[in-house]
């Protein structure tokens, strides 16, 4: 059995809103081990953002426990908070959020940055993971001369850089043709296949079934599904 | 160490690289860094050479002469020889010079002028004003012998020997016959006799005995005490006024003495609060281009929500978001300082050479610039790098 690199228990998350408490997350138990591609799937307002955000220790849960590589997250502070991003979470955005202003590679090169990875050790890096999403030659170009696809793969390239633990990716598809996201899909499958952990957040069904595992949440609940049920 | 000098210089060039693709906001921002270091620099520096001109003016003036004045009382109307002698005793004292003036009228070969200032000098006052251009200046051997000499200066030798050499030349001053041995300076740079300058008439200075003798006075009111030790000038002030106190049957207001050093004090403490006086108007334009930075910083945070939110997300910790928001107000304010004092210098540099002062770039006035737009810089970017630090990564990412 591979390890196991995530647990929560009995997770719960409730906003103050005015007068009222609402709880977004009622009590979410999830497993995840080493190397598996799993699919979060639910609708909008299904609390899935809160959960990626709670995954990716941008948030902290009010109440259960969350052990991220045997470490518990809990109400630290953001400084922690941040390394632990910088070391563990590998984020995908769906609009990339990618920096407009900076080439290809120095968009791959800022969490290195953050992690205080040397000057030469960093571009040699940054090359790397360039060119292991298929964008050797596109270096230099800026975000705005890029497609969409491409754009995509730079920022999957800027994921990968720090080596993390877990890939989180929240609706990676969601800005790109059918055929584009298509292809990034199958760079998820490649990622997966060379042993990364890849937690992927997503409302369309045709794209969680790209996933080995699919688990299901419905307000604030969470339940698990196969891949034949997508 | 190392660390955090690679985080500063990641700072520093992320800072950099921000303001280059706002150029145009970013000069207009540092506009008010320009303005503001430019007038501190160039009001402090234009001060300053004044300053120097006056002071310098001031001891050419005489720095180390005690100028008194004694008017004396109704019994005594001022010195007589005696007590100006007791006034030379005093410790620290070169010598005494005492003047007597009244107007006369000098007669040669049917030349007259009749708006004749003369001035009863003694040897002491040549000894320190090196007025003298030609001939001789008066001697001691002139005062005990009360010779009949004279020295005059060019308006009374142009009056009375136009196109002559005066000097060896006799002229009838008041009836009596003198022998002209010098002449003065053009140009002259004493106080005393630059202010008693008649416009239409002469001068000529003759031994003060003779003076007194042809004005009737018997007692001297006015005389310049040259001080031998300048840093000892106070104390000589002081027992000279002792002895006037004295003198004059302790009345103290029969007397009065100008030191030109305690003037120059006064000038100094004068001058420098007009220093301070004008930077503080300057350093209001400097506050007002701090809050323009301010300004800036705040819209460049909100607009930058999205790219902090990220920055965040990929692990930047909260105080290299502080840090880069930070540079980024410094160096805007500096660049604006080094702008600023690199202008404000070459204001000061054209009104000093209008003005005719010396001018000269100070050390203290660069640690100025650069000190005060640093100082900008921290300040008011502190607030909105604070703020930037401060957001919420997720709200951040979120906002579109």
């Amino acid at each position: 059995m591979s390890k196991e690199i995530l647990r929560m228990t009995d997770i719960k998350k409730s906003y103050v809103m005015g007068d009222s408490v609402s709880l977004v997350l009622k009590g979410i138990d999830l497993t995840v081990n080493e190397g598996e591609f799993l699919a979060v799937l639910g609708p909008s307002g299904s609390g899935k953002s809160t959960l990626m955000n709670i995954i990716g220790c941008l948030d902290v849960p009010t109440s259960g426990e969350y052990y991220l590589s045997g470490r518990k997250i809990q109400d630290q502070d953001e400084k922690i908070l941040a390394h632990i991003r910088s070391k563990e979470i590998g984020f995908i955005f769906q609009s990339f959020h990618l920096l407009q202003k900076q080439s290809a590679l120095e968009n791959v090169e800022l969490p290195l940055i953050y992690a205080n990875v040397p000057e030469k050790e960093r571009r040699r890096r940054a090359m790397e993971m360039l060119e292991r999403v298929g964008l050797a030659d596109k270096t230099d170009h800026l975000p705005n001369q890029m497609s969409g696809g491409q754009q995509q793969r730079v920022a999957i390239a800027r994921a990968i850089s720090t080596n993390p633990t877990i890939l989180l990716a929240d609706e990676p598809t969601g800005a790109l043709d059918q055929k584009t996201g298509a292809s990034v899909m199958e760079l998820f499958h490649q990622l997966n296949d060379e042993g990364r952990t890849i937690i992927m957040i997503t409302h369309d069904v045709n794209i969680a079934a790209h996933a080995k595992r699919i688990v299901r949440i419905l307000d604030g609940n969470i339940s698990e599904g196969a891949v034949e049920d997508a | 160490m190392l660390k955090a000098f690679e985080t500063m210089k990641q700072a520093a060039l992320m800072s950099v690289r921000n303001i280059i693709s706002n150029k145009m906001r970013s000069f207009l921002t540092t506009l008010g860094i320009i303005i503001g270091v430019m007038s501190v620099i160039s009001l402090v520096t234009i001060v300053e050479g004044v300053e120097n001109e006056v002071l310098s003016e001031f001891s050419d003036m005489g720095a180390g002469v005690l100028t008194v004045n004694a008017y004396g009382t109704a019994l005594k109307g001022g010195l007589s020889e005696a007590d100006i002698a007791e006034i030379s005793e005093i410790d620290n004292v070169s010598g005494v010079a005492p003047s007597i003036s009244f107007s006369g009228s000098a007669v040669r070969n049917g030349e007259v002028d009749d708006e004749v200032t003369v001035l009863g000098v003694n040897e002491v006052y040549f000894i320190h004003n090196d007025v003298v251009s030609f001939g001789r200046p008066l001697y001691s051997i002139d005062m005990t012998g009360e010779s009949y000499v004279c020295i005059v200066d060019s308006d009374f030798a142009k009056t009375l020997f136009y196109g002559e050499n005066p000097i060896g030349q006799s002229v009838i001053l008041n009836g009596i016959t003198y022998k002209v041995v010098g002449l003065q300076t053009g140009d002259d740079s004493s106080l005393t006799s630059s202010m008693s300058r008649g416009t239409n008439g002469g001068r000529v200075m003759i031994p003060y005995k003779n003076a007194m003798k042809m004005s009737g006075q018997a007692l001297v009111q006015s005389l310049d005490v040259y001080v031998e030790d300048t840093d000892k000038t106070n104390e000589t002030q002081t027992a000279i006024e002792e002895l006037l106190y004295k003198t004059f049957n302790n009345n103290d207001d029969s007397y009065w003495i100008m030191n030109l050093d305690s003037l120059l004090d006064t000038m100094n403490s004068m001058m420098s609060m007009l220093k301070g006086m004008l930077t503080g108007i300057a350093s209001i334009a400097l506050l007002v281009g701090g809050i323009g930075i301010m300004n800036m910083m705040l819209v460049s945070v909100t607009e930058r929500t999205k790219e902090i939110g990220l920055r965040k997300a990929l692990g930047a910790e909260p105080s290299r978001i502080q840090l880069q928001f930070l540079f980024e107000a410094i160096v805007l304010s500096l660049t604006g300082g080094v702008i600023g004092l690199i202008l404000g210098l070459v204001v000061s540099a054209a009104v000093s050479s209008a003005l005719g002062i010396g001018f000269t770039v100070s050390v203290s006035a660069i640690e100025l610039g650069v000190g005060f737009s640093a100082a900008v810089g921290i300040i008011f970017g502190w607030a909105p790098a604070k703020k930037a630090s401060e957001l919420n990564p997720i709200d951040a990412l979120r906002s579109e």
